[in-house]
């Protein structure tokens, strides 16, 4: 290969840094609006009697919107920079995943482990 | 690198591939990502944090007592609607159209203006209510990681303005495009992390 060759290579790479047209724009806006005014109205009205199963849903609805706005407002895909973008995104998840499960699970056995009454001071040496 | 052609009879001729030149900004995108994925760390770390003392009330008001979900739905539509009219001033200035591209940044920034004006209400009338961030681990967690939030808003308004008199000044020019992509980025990225706060602290609030 070349170095023209290399340099045509390399200036179409970063060419493809896409905007989207209107219609993804509104795309995104009219399913973000869906995707937020659901858990909204779910938690306002209380539709869903049991509690747990409202804040799985709306959690769910947070994590397709959050890949709505990263398609259609972000433009995230794999081809972006070469993939590096994609790679970046890829990492920082798995340190959030870590950060908050391991954080939540972590401090959640320590409370449970500090309440008043679930060990006995009796016993305590 | 060194690369080499040889043919029968004729001496090896070496060639150097230097680094080839990159064009100024082309590594813009890149790094203003990075950073916005660095941000995005910080931003975990605030949720992580409100996550584990979201429930210490100290015997202080809670979520129920003092959340008006009304006015969140309100200010979430704002920032919603602030996305969207981004996405058209992104739209015109690829169309080459300086006073539409400004008068949608205008629009942008109003909706801006607005989410942090009812956020301000909003934290107004909770210190009011002697709900301050000193009163409880909840209210301290809270307080950081919607103010931060908000404070990133802050900076995006006072970066719009400034690259509204950039492109008031010099046009649609190659770099000032390169500008208004960035905050793009940035503006979008902070409504990918209002969903996280208004699903996890408010409405998560509301059914504790």
């Amino acid at each position: 290969m070349s170095a023209h060759d290399h340099a045509a290579d390399h200036g179409h790479a970063h060419g493809g840094a896409a905007h989207g047209s209107l219609k993804t724009y509104l795309i995104g806006f009219v399913l973000s609006v869906i995707l937020t005014a659901v858990p909204f109205w779910l938690v306002m009205t209380g539709a869903i009697d049991n509690k747990q199963a409202t804040a799985i849903v709306i959690m769910a609805f947070a994590a397709v919107q959050i890949v709505v706005h990263m398609v259609f407002f972000l433009h995230m895909n794999t081809a972006s920079e070469g993939g590096w973008s994609m790679l970046a995104l890829i990492f920082t998840l798995i340190l959030v995943v870590i950060v908050l499960t391991g954080s939540l699970w972590v401090m959640y056995h320590l409370n449970a482990n500090m309440m008043p009454g679930l060990h006995d001071m009796r016993e305590m040496p | 690198m060194a690369s080499t052609a040889t043919a029968a009879g004729t001496e090896p001729v070496f060639h150097l591939e230097e680094e080839h030149a990159h064009a100024e900004g082309s590594s813009t995108m890149l790094g203003f990502w990075l950073y916005l994925m660095s941000d995005c760390l910080i931003f975990a770390m605030l949720f992580a944090a409100y996550g584990v003392l979201g429930g210490n009330y100290a015997a202080g008001p809670a979520p129920k007592d003092l959340f008006d979900l009304n006015l969140v739905a309100v200010n979430t539509a704002m920032l919603l609607f602030s996305s969207i009219t981004y996405g058209f001033a992104m739209l015109t200035m690829d169309k080459g159209r300086v006073a539409a591209t400004q008068a949608w940044l205008a629009v942008t920034g109003l909706f801006g203006l607005a989410f942090l004006s009812i956020e301000l209400y909003e934290f107004a009338h909770m210190i009011h209510e002697g709900a301050t961030p000193q009163r409880s681990a909840f209210l301290s967690s809270f307080f950081t990681l919607v103010g931060t939030h908000g404070l990133h808003v802050t900076f995006g308004i006072i970066w719009l303005v400034t690259l509204m008199v950039q492109v008031a000044r010099f046009g649609l020019i190659e770099a000032n495009r390169r500008r208004l992509m960035c905050l793009s980025m940035f503006w979008h990225f902070l409504d990918v992390i209002w969903i996280g706060v208004f699903t996890f602290v408010y409405l998560m609030g509301m059914l504790r």
